[in-house]
Order: structure tokens, then C-alpha cells, then sequence
């Protein structure tokens, strides 16, 4: 297939296919992160993943709509507002979740399942009743649209840079909180063993609400982030959550290195695979491979070692 | 939208045409009392226009309307429900059809095909309506086929489509994929002098075989053209970084895209953000009306060029009183895409056909409706064909900034179903290749 193109065209699509890559990459790895604290670290199977990140998606909508309207003058810079008010309006309606629905669950982790797939329904209704059944279309600032213009057949997508230092920044974030901080321990002591946490005075009820807050608020961030390269509707969600839910399990649930490393090596396997073959080609062989290897590995890439 | 304001305005629009009504009802009284036969204002009797047992009283005749109002597929079928109530409103407004008021009982597919089925069923079987405006997709569309033969109910389906069906009890009023896709060829063809496409679409039956029939196009019917990159994605894929490298390595002439829903806005933020610039790349589109780019943003897809039969900015009498009157009922905001418009013809194709049939018999509005002409589209003038498509002018529209299409190129003539008037049973294996021989 190679035949009719010169060298120096091919070693430019090289570059920007492994561009292509690492930005699949981040988007997977920053889609899968706040699912990979709430189903990895708390147990929870949360299929209204996808709905927390249409919130943010929403928020960064109606913040660029004010904007627009009230400071137009300060529109280059939104976004990063948008993004704050996305991680504190998911975040927080995480919690609420957290405290009406998901703590009488824990003891029956399948059934958060049935119940957040559920409220996955009820959030898409609310958005379609609030914001309407269409889509809708988040303006960007100029700076964030376009590509930067490397050589003449070179062009690295400035959208695609941002969603990966966003990722970068992120996990860097998530990694402190979980593994360096007070709070993160607390988590995973509640994680490993509830009752041995709360008798060492763990507040157990309390760390549970804070780390789905956090992993919902997250998931506003990416969501937020995601209106640069994707849709913003009420089913939008959806659209993610097959692929976030790959990346977690596959990765092995409670680590969040087993996520990363998932996130890369089917990012990597699928962007190549789309390059050689049809997308919906490299779709299937792409899954049957993590198919594959989940057999083999049921655990996932990395998986914690307990002893039972 | 505030819904008070909403009726308000309604009631004063409904009032004021009617006292123009009125005025005009006086003035043609003096013609009227002149006139040997019956006047208008005589109804047929329910007995002679009802021989079925319908939902037909001596006010009133019933009608469904069966979209997803939840779900998915909500985004593209609100539209859809929002000018077939316009239409109602309208005929009901200018005195019914056949001397009765039009009722709407509204159901909910839900985005869901076997729901859509029973549903139908229900419409037709419980509520015995004269006529049914809806469906979208495909999927539902034949779902709820059998339901209309077995039972015997009229559709009129609105949404473009794969084409290579015919059914008594369907009136399709959007394009087939022939209508819709050779004239468009032709004209990139001739106007840009194009010779090598890049076809990329969603992965299921419309984009595949919109595709097949482009691709027999390309290659039998443009002299030197080619096809230099076929590519599919499942629905809801959001990531084309790769197909666009792809597509900046063939580098094609054109690229025809046919991706629907949410993919539809990755796709052309993505296209943007690798630097393809629409004004210098051509691209054509089958899959994106004014609906989708409310979703794109129109400063991700101004430049690209779209194929199909109606755009909002399209100018003639009909439209610069459609837009305004839809734009009142439903908000200012609100954009009327291709499938939108069609729709509209649905409620106004039934009443004229009703008209011409002197009745609300199934078997007889199938029978009247080739030749049925409806003068006041806002597309122009269409005309129901023998296989229940509609003659429709193709038109190509090159996207602005604003979300709008200005109008670039228009068949001549009204161009018809091709596929069907050569007799091939709708059942057949979908093979175009087969098919097709021009």
C-alpha cells in the first residue's frame, strides 16, 4: 500500500500517526481515571460514568455561552474556568449520589450496577428536559482550534496537545492524592479492609463520599475536556463508556498504573490497527484481543497482590 | 423557551389568521352564493369517507405521530415532531382535511425498534388512526413495516434514506440515496473538476450502501475518476486521527463523508484540528443538515459542501413563510434541516391525497397518491411518484460559519427514485451492484 507515496511523506504520516496514538491514548487514560478510582479503589460499577462527564460538558457549554454574553473579552481564557466549575458541579453531584444512592450499596457491588445504570437513565432525561434533545455546540477560543504547523506535511492537532498535558497533569494529581497523601491512604485502607479502617478511626462513610466526588469530578474534567474533540448531547456519554470500562478492567481494577499501561497498549493497538485496516476492523480485532488476554489474565494487567 | 409565551404567541398567530380567514371567508361569500353546487362548507358524511371503521367522526380524524421523543435518537427526531405538529396546526387552521379537524395521538418509539413496532401496532389497532407521521431511522422503519401491511396503516416516512424499498402502505417524503447522492457527484465533478474520492462513513446499511451506489457512480459514470479510500467506523467512534492521516496521505479530491450522530462532531473537530482547511479541501457530505451543525459548530465545518433536497436558507415564497411560522411555534433558535422540512410535507401530502381521494380508506389514499402535487413545499414543488418516493430537486449547499448553507447548485429538473421505477422487487438481496447498470 506503501507503493505510490515518497519517503518523505510516509515519514511524516509515521509522526503524526504516533501523534494520533498518544492522543488516544490521553483521552483513554483520561476517561478511564476518575471510572479507575471509583470502580478500582471503591468497588462501585458505575454506568453513569459517562453522564458525570456530559455534565462537565455542559458546565464548560453554559460557562462559554457566559462568556460570550457577559465577558467577551476574557473568552480566550474560559476554558479553564469551565474546567474548574465541570470537576466542582460533577464532584458535587457525585456526592449527592454518593449519600442517596451508592452507600446503601457497598455490602452489594453488583447491584450498584443496576442502580447507576438506572440513574444513567434519569441524568440523560434530565438533559434532554433542561438543555433540549439536540445537541449542542460548545464554541472554543480561537488559540484552542487548528493545528501547530511543524513542517508542510506535519500538523500536530493543538486540541489533541492540550487533552494530553491535561492528562499528564492530572494523573500526576491523582497519583499524589492516592499513593502520598493522608487522604489517600485513608482510602485505600478503607479499600483493603472497612472494618479494621473504621476501628482505627478511619471516618469510613466520610472517605467513601470524597472519593466518589473526586472520581465523578474528574470525569467533569474529562467531559469538559472532550467537547474540544467530540459531541455534547444528552446520550453523549454513552458514547464512552464502553471503552472506559475496557481500559479499567483490562488494566487490572485497583491500580491505577495497570490503567495507564492499559490505556496505552490498546490505544496503541488500535491506532495502529486503524491506520492498516478498516476503523471498524481494528474495533474487533482490538477487542478480541483484550478478550483474549483477559482469559488468560483474568485479573487484568496489574493487579494488587491481597492476601485472601 | 418559555412555554407560557410560547401559547401566548400561538393563540394571538392562530387568532390574527384566523380573522384573515374570516375576512377572506366574507368576501368570497357573494362568489359562493353564485355558485349552482354545494358550497365548501358542506362536509361529506363520515359513512362515505370511512368505509374501514378509522378513527373518523363528523369533526375529527385521528393521526399518529411515533418518534423518539427519548433516547438517541431524540437529537435528530425532535425536529421531525416539531413541523409535523407545524403542519397540523396549519392545515387545521385553514379547516381540516375533508371538513375534519386532525387529532394527534402522539407515541414515543424511545430510540428503540421493537417499540416503534408496538407502538404502531397500538396506533393502528387501538386508536385506529387514519394516517401515521413517523420514524427515522431505518431500523424503525422496518420494524414497523410488517405492522403496517398486516394491519394495513399509511406511514409517512420523513428521513432520507438507503432507498431499495417500496411498500403500498409507505410514503417516503425524503430522498432515496440515488436522488440524494448522483447529482452531487456530477456537480463536484464538473464544477471542481474532482476526480479521486475518500469515502468515510458510520458503520451500518445507509452509509455502506449510499457508499456502494457513490462508489458504481464514480467509476462507471465519471470519466478518470476514481475511489481511493473506503473507509467505515462504528457508530459512536469519536476518535479519527487516524483515518484523517489516512486521508492526508491519499490525498483525494474529495471526501465524501456519510458519519451520523455523535461520531459526526468528532469528525469534522478533529478534521479542523489537524489542519484541513474545508475552503481548500473539498469535501461533500450526505449526513450533515443545519440540525447536526448546531452539534459541529459551524467553525469547524464552514466550507464543506452538502447534498440533499432542502436548506433552510433556501429562497422561494414557500420557505420564506415556512421558516418564519416554524420559527415562531418552536423558538427562535431552532434550525430546519432537510429531514425537518420533509417531514412538514408528510401531514400536507396526506391532506391533499385524502382530497383527491374523497376519502380516509387506506386502500384508496395508497391508490391516489401517485400524481398527488404539493405546490406549497418549502422546498419548491414535489410530486408523489408511482413508487410512493417524491420527485425532488437535489441541491448542493456549501456551509457557513453561521451554521447556515448558501444554496450552490440545483437540478434542473426534479429528479425521481431511479431504482425502483425499473421494476426490481423491494425484497431483493441488497446487492447494488446487481442492481445498478447505468
Amino acid at each position: 500500500m506503501f507503493g505510490d507515496y515518497s519517503i518523505g511523506d510516509l515519514g511524516s504520516i509515521f509522526v503524526m500517526q504516533g501523534f494520533a496514538g498518544l492522543i488516544l491514548f490521553s483521552v483513554y487514560v483520561l476517561m478511564a481515571l476518575g471510572l479507575a478510582i471509583i470502580f478500582g479503589q471503591m468497588g462501585v460499577i458505575n454506568m453513569a460514568h459517562g453522564e458525570f462527564m456530559i455534565l462537565g460538558a455542559y458546565v464548560t457549554w453554559m460557562t462559554s455561552n457566559f462568556f460570550q454574553a457577559y465577558l467577551p473579552g476574557l473568552f480566550a481564557g474560559y476554558f479553564f474556568l469551565a474546567m474548574i466549575l465541570a470537576f466542582i458541579a460533577s464532584g458535587a453531584l457525585g456526592m449527592v449520589v454518593e449519600w442517596v444512592l451508592i452507600r446503601h450499596l457497598y455490602k452489594r457491588p453488583l447491584d450498584t450496577l443496576l442502580a447507576t445504570w438506572g440513574l444513567s437513565l434519569i441524568l440523560q432525561q434530565a438533559y434532554r428536559s433542561i438543555f433540549g434533545a439536540r445537541e449542542v455546540g460548545v464554541e472554543l477560543p480561537q488559540w484552542m482550534l487548528g493545528s501547530l504547523h511543524v513542517s508542510d506535511s506535519i500538523e500536530v492537532p493543538i486540541n489533541g496537545i492540550f487533552v494530553m498535558c491535561l492528562t499528564f497533569l492530572i494523573t500526576i494529581a491523582v497519583g499524589y492524592i492516592m499513593y502520598k497523601s493522608r487522604a489517600g491512604r485513608q482510602v485505600r485502607a478503607v479499600v483493603q479492609n472497612r472494618i479494621m479502617a473504621g476501628a482505627v478511626g478511619i471516618n469510613t462513610e466520610k472517605v467513601d463520599r470524597y472519593t466518589f466526588g473526586l472520581g465523578c469530578g474528574i470525569a467533569g474534567i474529562a467531559g469538559s475536556a472532550f467537547t474540544m474533540i467530540g459531541s455534547t448531547g444528552p446520550t453523549s456519554g454513552q458514547l464512552y463508556i464502553v471503552d472506559t470500562f475496557l481500559v479499567v478492567v483490562f488494566g487490572g481494577a485497583a491500580s491505577l498504573v495497570g490503567t495507564i499501561a492499559s490505556a496505552f497498549s490498546i490505544s496503541q493497538t488500535q491506532s495502529t490497527l486503524e491506520f492498516f485496516m478498516s476503523g471498524s476492523m481494528a474495533k474487533v480485532i482490538t477487542l478480541l484481543a483484550v478478550v483474549g488476554i483477559l482469559m488468560l489474565r483474568p485479573q487484568g494487567l496489574f493487579a494488587l497482590k491481597v492476601r485472601k | 423557551m418559555n412555554g407560557v409565551d410560547m401559547a401566548e404567541d400561538n393563540k394571538q398567530g392562530l387568532q390574527s389568521a384566523f380573522r384573515r380567514k374570516l375576512l377572506m371567508g366574507m368576501a368570497a361569500i357573494p362568489a359562493l352564493t353564485m355558485l349552482p353546487r354545494p358550497s365548501f362548507a358542506d362536509v361529506p358524511a363520515t359513512s362515505a369517507i370511512n368505509t374501514t371503521g378509522l378513527a373518523v367522526t363528523d369533526t375529527e380524524v385521528t393521526v399518529g405521530i411515533l418518534h423518539s421523543a427519548t433516547g438517541t435518537m431524540a437529537i435528530s427526531e425532535t425536529g421531525s415532531i416539531e413541523s409535523e405538529k407545524l403542519a397540523i396546526a396549519q392545515i387545521n387552521e385553514a379547516g381540516g382535511i375533508l371538513g375534519r379537524k386532525i387529532k394527534i395521538i402522539q407515541e414515543d418509539g424511545a430510540s428503540d425498534w421493537p417499540t416503534f413496532a408496538e407502538k404502531a401496532k397500538k396506533l393502528l389497532v387501538n386508536d385506529k388512526v387514519a394516517a401515521i407521521m413517523g420514524c427515522w431511522t431505518s431500523a424503525s422503519r422496518k420494524a414497523v413495516l410488517p405492522v403496517l401491511e398486516q394491519y394495513n396503516g399509511m406511514l409517512y416516512y420523513p428521513t432520507f434514506y438507503e432507498g431499495l424499498e417500496q411498500s403500498k402502505n409507505v410514503i417516503y417524503t425524503g430522498q432515496e440515496a440515488t436522488q440524494q447522492i448522483l447529482a452531487g457527484l456530477n456537480w463536484i465533478n464538473k464544477e471542481h473538476g474532482a476526480k479521486s474520492f475518500f469515502f468515510i462513513g458510520s458503520d451500518y446499511i445507509w452509509p455502506r450502501t449510499s457508499n456502494k451506489i457513490a462508489r458504481k457512480h464514480v467509476e462507471q459514470h465519471l470519466t478518470g475518476c476514481k475511489v481511493v479510500g473506503e473507509e467505515y467506523y462504528p457508530l459512536g467512534n469519536t476518535q479519527f486521527n487516524s483515518v484523517i492521516n489516512k486521508i492526508k496521505l491519499t490525498k483525494p479530491d474529495v471526501i465524501f463523508a456519510d458519519v451520523v450522530g455523535g461520531s459526526n462532531v468528532a469528525f469534522y473537530k478533529q478534521l479542523k484540528a489537524a489542519g484541513v482547511d474545508l475552503s481548500k479541501q473539498l469535501l461533500l457530505t450526505i449526513s450533515v443538515t443545519e440540525d447536526e451543525i448546531d452539534g459541529i459548530g459551524g467553525e469547524n465545518i464552514a466550507g464543506a459542501y452538502a447534498c440533499m433536497k432542502y436548506f433552510q436558507s433556501l429562497k422561494n415564497p414557500n420557505n420564506e413563510k415556512f421558516v418564519p411560522a416554524f420559527k415562531k411555534m418552536w423558538g427562535e433558535k431552532t434550525v430546519i434541516g432537510d429531514v425537518t422540512q420533509a417531514a412538514y410535507l408528510g401531514p400536507w401530502l396526506w391532506k391533499l391525497t385524502a382530497e383527491k381521494a374523497g376519502s380516509f380508506d387506506i386502500d384508496k389514499i395508497a391508490a391516489a397518491s401517485p400524481g398527488v402535487e404539493f405546490k406549497g413545499a418549502p422546498e419548491g414543488y414535489v410530486r408523489i411518484h408511482e413508487n410512493h418516493h417524491l420527485w425532488s430537486k437535489t441541491r448542493v449547499g456549501r456551509a457557513r460559519l453561521d451554521g447556515q448553507f448558501d444554496v450552490v447548485f440545483e437540478t434542473k429538473d426534479l429528479v425521481e427514485n431511479r431504482i425502483a421505477t425499473r421494476g426490481i422487487p423491494p425484497t431483493e438481496d441488497i446487492d447494488v451492484r446487481r442492481l445498478f447498470d447505468w
